[in-house]
This record gives structure tokens, C-alpha cells and sequence, in this order.
């Protein structure tokens, strides 16, 4: 009979997941714990191991790879890349992440498949539909994701590290999702002020733009900006002006790279939100970026947030990119590091 | 060929082909974007009423995109049947429209036309349907397909398993996929978007995959929805794929860009035939999507359901297993909000079926698009009724991989209980051997992933 086979399969299966679990260190019972527990971020904690480093694999593959319906490619293309793992950390009343199957068939395993990943799994149901409370939380989720769209960067961020604005042709947000062709112009306005500002012919020039998460910036600037800031001196490279560019898209680098020619560029832009985590910051990084340059001439380092790169280690890591674009004179594909 | 009318009190003349086609379409972002959309609703009318009155004869000759420029052109045009053709080529669009909504026109009646069209007079047709008429007419067609099981039959609401995980790990994707399967989901494929395109990492996924599938006896297929040539060299390298994927373009260079080719298209068909490990005949899964031509700068100023119908065009010389639009994923200067994206995900569904196609639809938006999940359940139910083979299912709809909303395991099996629909019948069968189904209907044990450990 297929039932007693797969009482014996499964008798198997637990003896052998028992003494892995009694074998292996303590990391699976850490994870049970955060999930049992009822503080107001265990949930986070409960999540920690799901993501290895292989965020920053798809970094450096698909995220240059350009557009297309391909969902396979267009999961990081271009202007909007976004892959993370975490809950963000203000889950808030919403607790912490735990199944709501009642009767399981297996309770720790259950609890072992939630700390496995960060998909919505184990979460019950009323008849065929979802739980309140995951239904809840999923549009709370889906809340902060747009307006992490709609959102703005605010002026005392800016002004800290001495980021003037400017804007491009992408005037208003609406019109800035459907037309990514006017989020890469600079108005004539703020070209102006870029020339008689800045400095031109630098070596690096950082730029900053909300793209689409202005919350993504206004999480992550500080420290990435700081530790790239000493990340550039440690390497001894100059930077030129920053400012802040106000309705970016990826390819603005390209009218930048124009206008004040750097050596190199280094754009620090809000990714297209997903529900796990809003906040992504990329860092797309090109070498003499011009009108023209193509999409997989630029390098990215994508996934900065606090549960993905850490912002402060993106920063240096920057750093050390930027340089292997200097010394090898060459960006994107054909940057060897 | 006509190409103006008087509407209006007003002249409406059309530079070509291409400019009627385009503007005769429903709004959308992308033609906008390309700047090739109607100016307004008055136009968009003309064009409309210029369409309907030019015959599938002009249609044909006048190619938007010549064959010789371009391969998916040649395709398309050695597909067409010519007798079928003969039979249809002094009927306009119009009539065209009006045979494929008639009472006497039934599922037979639809599959021999759609062979005698090609892709251009299929988009054509669709612009001058209206959501309903898109809705009614695909509902004709029956598409059955097979590999280990079956597609397709009317009544049934299939499923893809789509247990993506963001670092690629197998425990995690297990953990999706146990899930999908206690909510009777799984039964079109099981597929995961990889989030490392190597072969090591398809073939062990495909391998994780194919290791469920035996152990549980589970009637389905696996696939790996990497690139072609990633999968080909896993399956050279032994690992066990039922399905082989690919995402397609409606042009040459499109498809360029995706790094494919007919060529290469002919090679992966040969290799999954000849060393994959699905019963068949039907071995391919498509992946097609409005927008994707223009965001690679390879549209020909031709509007984008144009481009998608040509998509079409080309799957149907591989005879897929399955096929679904990734209806709302590229973006909203393609799809804006969740009207354009209902009527495309309509428009794609109908005009994959009128190809042939086993057509599913990944209905879906991403966060910054003018939408929500309640515009989902809308389209999903629209679909269900238009007799779509299968969706996509995500635990809780929510993508962790690829960022973006889908519909859930919850969501199908609701859809088959409010609309009468059931699972792939093989695969139901093995739901009931497992608990997890009685009558069409999920049991106390549904919903526990814990069960398949």
C-alpha cells in the first residue's frame, strides 16, 4: 500500500533529520527559537539564515544582463533591479513569522521548512482563502512597497552630506513610471547648475538619485555614502561634486558622463520595491560613461539594505570596484574582478 | 488596401499598415512609450473601423515585418495552411471577428482557422474584440497537450508550482514546493526561476525536483526556467528535465537579445527529444510577455500585442507543452495600471488559443505598477472562465525571488472550487491517493507542507 510506504519513508526521513539536527550546531534550534518567540522582531532573526551570499551572484549576472520579458533575466534588469530575502525590520504589530497549521503532520519539521526560506509558507487557511492576519500582512507589505514609490527623500538627509538637487525631465511620478526615456535627461535647469557647481573631469563622481525607493535611500545613504567616502581616500582616489539627482533612472549616468566627463561614475539609486523588502539600494558603477553606453558596460552592485549587503561593507566594496575600473580602464562585462 | 475613413466629421488617414494596426489598439503604456499609440479615443475608433474592413488577403500582403529581414516573419509565414488560407483570404478582419464568435463556430472550427491565419491577422482580430468576445471565443478552444501528464481538457484549472527561493536553496525550494502541493498545486509543472544561471545549479535543481516527483510518485513534469543554453548543458550533462524553457521575442533581433536564435531553438528541441526525460510528445514550455521587444529596442515600430501574436507564431512550431504571458511583470511604461493589464492578459490568452497554443497566463504585477492583488482575482476569474489552461502559483502570491505578485496556491484552489474547474485529472488522482482531495474538493489535511517530509 502507497500509506504504508510512506510511513516508513517518512519514519526515515525523521530519524535521519533528528540526528542531523543533533549532529549539526546549534543553528537550526536558534532559528526554532526566534521563530517561538513573541518579541516584536524575532521574525527578522527567525529569517537571518535563509539568504546565503548568493544575493551578490545575481548581482554580478543578471543584473546587467539588460531588459526583457524574460523573467529568468528581468528579475535585476537594468533600471529597477531588486532581489532580496528579509522582512523589513518594522514587521511591527504584524510579530513574528510562525505556521499557523494547526494539526500538523510533523511540528518541527514544519518549523524547520519556515526557517528554509522566506516565502510565505505554512500559513493555513479559511476554506480555500488565506488568514486574516496573512492577508493583513501581505497588504501591509504591499503598503509600504508603493510607498516606498511615492515617497520622497527628505531635504535634511540631503543637506547633511551637502547634496545639491536637480531634476530630470521626469515630472511627476506617474509619468516617471511610464516613460523611463525622461528619467535619463537632466532638465536644462539642473544641467546648468551641474556645470557651475561642480567640478569637472573628476576622477570619480558620485551621484545619488531616489529611482524607485526613495525609502531606499533615506535608509541606507548615510552609511553607504560614509564608508564609500572613506573607502575612495583609502584607495586614493578623488571624488568630485555629488549631488542629488531627483527622478533617476540608471542610464541618467549617461548625460552625467556628459556634462562633467568623470572617469568614472558611481550612481547610488532606489531599486524597484519588492514585498520582503522595499528598501534596496544598487550602486551601478561605469567607466567613462557616455551617451550610448550600453547597458552591460556598466557594473552593479545591487541589494544593499540591512538584510541583504550591509550598506556599510556595499560602501567599501565600491571603493575597490571603482578602482579595478580605473587601473583596468574598462566597466560592466568586461571588468575582470 | 483602404487606409482612411471619415468619422467625426473629420478625415482619418493612416500612414501604413503598421500605424492602423497600432492605433487600433486598446491603450497602453508601451505604445505610448513608442510613440506609435492612438492620439486619442476618436482615432483609436478610426483605426479600428479602417482594420475591420481590410481583408486577411491584404494582411498577408503586406507583411509589417518582411520575412526577409527577419526569421520569426519566416516562420510564421511557412506555418500558414494554404488551403485553410484560400478558404478566408477575401474575408476582412471584421468578418473574421464575426465568424470566430458565431454559435455554429465551435473548438474544431477554431483550430482549423487558426491555421489557416497568420500571427498579424490573429493581433489583428483580437483589437477589435471586446473583453468579452476575447472571453467567449478562447472558451471554444480546447488545447490538450502532454508530457507526463496532461494539459488542457475543458473543465480543468491547472497550476505551475513555482517554488522560487532567493539564494537558490534546495531546502527552501522544497519547502515552496510542499506547500504548492498540499494545496493540490503543481499538477502544469513544477518550475523555478533560477537565480544562478549555471549549469550546476539547473541540474541540481532539476535534480531536487525530479527527487520529489519519484519519491511522492507524483504525476507532473519538472522544468528549470533557465536560459536554453544553460539547460542544454545540464541535460548534457544528465540532469533529469522533463520540459526545456525559454523566453521568446516576436522578431529576430528581439530574440537576439535574449540570446536566441531558431537555430539554436531547432538544437535544444532535438536534445530534449532525444535526452530529456518527459514522456511527451509535447516537451517545451514558453514564456512570452507585451513590452519585451521594445524594451530591447527591436519592436520595428510595430505595437507591441502585434509583437506578442508573433511570439505565438513562433512557439507553435515546437509544439509546447505549455505557454503563458508573464502578463504584468516588465513594468508599467508597458502595462500602467490593472485595466491595461486585464485586457492584455485577455488579449494574450485568446490569441495564444486562436494560435493553437496551450496557453496559461502568469497573472501579475510588480509594486510599482497601478494595481493590486483584488485586480488579480479579477483576472484570474476572467481567465478561469476563458478556459485558460493553467496560472502560476506562489506561496501567497508573493514572488521572494523575482519581486513581484502572482497568484497564489490559495488563489487556484479557490478558483477551481467557485468555478467548477479541477486539477489535471492524472494529477488528481494521485491527490486523492495522497488525502489531500475528495471530489474535486481539499481535505482537512490540504494546507500542511509537512506532509511531503
Amino acid at each position: 500500500m502507497q500509506s504504508s510506504k510512506l510511513a516508513l519513508e517518512q519514519l526515515v526521513d525523521r530519524v535521519m533529520a533528528e540526528l542531523e539536527k543533533r549532529i549539526a550546531p546549534r543553528a537550526a534550534d536558534q532559528d526554532a527559537a526566534g521563530a517561538a518567540g513573541t518579541g516584536e522582531f524575532g521574525g527578522k532573526a527567525a529569517e537571518g539564515n535563509a539568504n546565503g551570499g548568493a544575493v551578490g551572484e545575481k548581482a554580478s549576472t543578471a543584473d546587467v544582463s539588460g531588459a526583457g520579458g524574460d523573467k529568468a533575466a528581468a528579475g535585476g534588469a537594468n533600471d529597477d533591479s531588486a532581489e532580496a530575502a528579509e522582512s523589513e525590520a518594522d514587521g511591527g504589530s504584524f510579530g513574528v513569522r510562525a505556521s499557523h497549521v494547526p494539526h500538523p503532520k510533523w511540528e518541527e519539521g514544519l518549523t524547520e521548512l519556515l526557517a528554509s526560506t522566506p516565502a510565505r509558507i505554512g500559513v493555513w487557511r479559511a476554506g480555500t482563502r488565506p488568514l486574516t492576519r496573512e492577508l493583513l500582512k501581505f497588504r501591509y507589505d504591499h503598503a509600504a512597497a508603493v510607498d516606498s514609490i511615492y515617497g520622497t527623500v527628505s531635504q535634511p538627509l540631503l543637506d547633511r552630506f551637502g547634496l545639491f538637487t536637480v531634476e530630470t525631465c521626469y515630472g511627476n511620478t506617474e509619468n516617471y513610471l511610464k516613460r523611463p526615456d525622461q528619467g535619463r535627461i537632466i532638465t536644462e535647469e539642473g544641467a546648468a547648475l551641474i556645470r557651475a557647481t561642480c567640478k569637472r573631469k573628476p576622477q570619480v563622481q558620485i551621484v545619488v538619485s531616489d529611482g524607485l525607493s526613495a525609502n531606499a535611500v533615506s535608509a541606507n545613504l548615510e552609511d553607504v555614502y560614509m564608508s564609500l567616502i572613506d573607502s575612495l581616500r583609502v584607495q586614493g582616489l578623488a571624488a568630485g561634486t555629488p549631488f542629488f539627482v531627483r527622478g533617476g533612472r540608471v542610464a541618467v549616468m549617461d548625460h552625467i558622463g556628459e556634462l562633467l566627463e568623470p572617469e568614472a561614475l558611481v550612481l547610488l539609486i532606489g531599486e524597484r520595491p519588492g514585498l520582503v523588502s522595499s528598501k534596496s539600494l544598487s550602486a551601478y558603477m561605469c567607466y567613462r560613461p557616455r551617451l550610448g553606453t550600453v547597458e552591460s558596460s556598466r557594473t552593479v552592485l545591487s541589494n544593499i539594505h540591512e538584510g541583504g549587503t550591509p550598506p556599510v561593507e556595499a560602501g567599501a566594496h565600491i571603493g575597490t570596484i571603482v578602482r579595478a575600473m580605473l587601473e583596468q580602464r574598462t566597466s560592466g562585462v568586461h571588468l575582470d574582478i | 488596401m483602404k487606409l482612411s475613413t471619415n468619422l467625426f466629421g473629420k478625415s482619418y488617414r493612416f500612414r501604413d499598415l503598421k500605424a492602423v494596426m497600432a492605433k487600433a489598439n486598446e491603450e497602453k503604456s508601451g505604445d505610448q512609450l513608442a510613440g506609435i499609440a492612438a492620439e486619442d479615443a476618436k482615432e483609436r475608433v478610426a483605426a479600428k473601423l479602417v482594420l475591420s474592413e481590410i481583408t486577411l488577403g491584404d494582411l498577408r500582403d503586406h507583411p509589417l515585418i518582411p520575412p526577409e529581414d527577419d526569421e520569426v516573419s519566416r516562420v510564421i509565414e511557412e506555418a500558414v495552411n494554404e488551403r485553410v488560407f484560400a478558404e478566408i483570404r477575401h474575408w476582412t478582419v471584421g468578418e473574421l471577428r464575426e465568424y470566430l464568435l458565431r454559435q455554429e463556430t465551435g473548438g474544431e472550427q477554431l483550430r482549423r482557422i487558426g491555421r489557416g491565419l497568420t500571427s498579424e491577422m490573429v493581433a489583428a482580430v483580437a483589437k477589435l474584440m471586446s473583453n468579452l468576445d476575447l472571453i467567449q471565443a478562447a472558451a471554444k478552444a480546447e488545447v490538450v497537450t502532454a508530457c507526463n501528464g496532461t494539459l488542457g481538457h475543458r473543465g480543468v484549472l491547472a497550476g505551475r508550482a513555482q517554488p522560487n527561493h532567493p539564494s537558490d536553496s534546495i531546502q527552501g525550494v522544497k519547502a515552496s514546493l510542499f506547500e504548492a502541493l498540499s494545496y493540490g498545486i503543481g499538477d502544469a509543472v513544477i518550475g523555478v526561476n533560477p537565480v544562478i544561471d549555471s549549469g550546476d545549479s539547473v541540474r541540481s535543481l532539476l535534480e531536487a525536483t525530479k527527487d520529489v516527483m519519484t519519491k511522492w510518485e507524483i504525476p507532473t513534469q519538472n522544468c528549470v526556467l533557465a536560459h536554453v543554453k544553460t539547460q542544454m548543458r545540464a541535460i548534457r550533462g544528465g540532469a533529469p528535465a522533463d520540459l526545456i524553457f525559454q523566453s521568446l521575442a516576436g522578431t529576430e533581433k528581439g530574440n537576439d537579445a535574449f540570446g536566441i536564435n531558431v537555430e539554436l531553438l531547432d538544437e535544444a528541441n532535438e536534445l530534449i527529444h532525444r535526452q530529456g526525460t518527459g514522456a511527451g510528445p509535447n516537451l517545451w514550455y514558453f514564456e512570452t510577455g507585451q513590452g519585451s521587444e521594445l524594451s530591447s529596442e527591436a519592436h520595428h515600430g510595430v505595437d507591441q500585442l502585434t509583437l506578442e501574436a508573433r511570439c505565438y507564431g513562433l512557439a507553435r512550431r515546437y509544439r509546447p507543452f505549455m505557454i503563458n504571458t508573464v502578463v504584468g511583470f516588465i513594468g508599467p511604461e508597458y502595462l500602467y495600471d490593472s485595466r491595461q493589464v486585464i485586457r492584455a492578459g485577455l488579449e494574450d490568452h485568446f490569441m495564444g488559443k486562436l494560435h493553437g497554443l496551450p496557453m496559461g497566463v502568469d497573472v501579475c504585477y510588480t509594486n510599482h505598477m497601478k494595481a493590486d492583488q483584488n485586480d488579480m482575482d479579477n483576472l484570474a476569474v476572467l481567465l478561469t472562465a476563458a478556459g485558460v489552461n493553467f496560472l502560476i502559483g506562489v506561496a501567497m502570491a508573493d514572488d521572494c525571488m523575482l519581486n513581484y505578485q502572482s497568484t497564489s496556491y490559495h488563489d487556484i484552489a479557490t478558483l477551481r472550487e467557485t468555478l467548477g474547474r479541477r486539477p489535471a485529472p492524472e494529477f488528481e488522482k494521485w491527490l486523492v491517493r495522497m488525502g489531500l482531495m475528495e471530489n474535486g474538493k481539499l481535505t482537512p489535511l490540504a494546507g500542511d507542507p509537512s506532509l511531503f517530509m
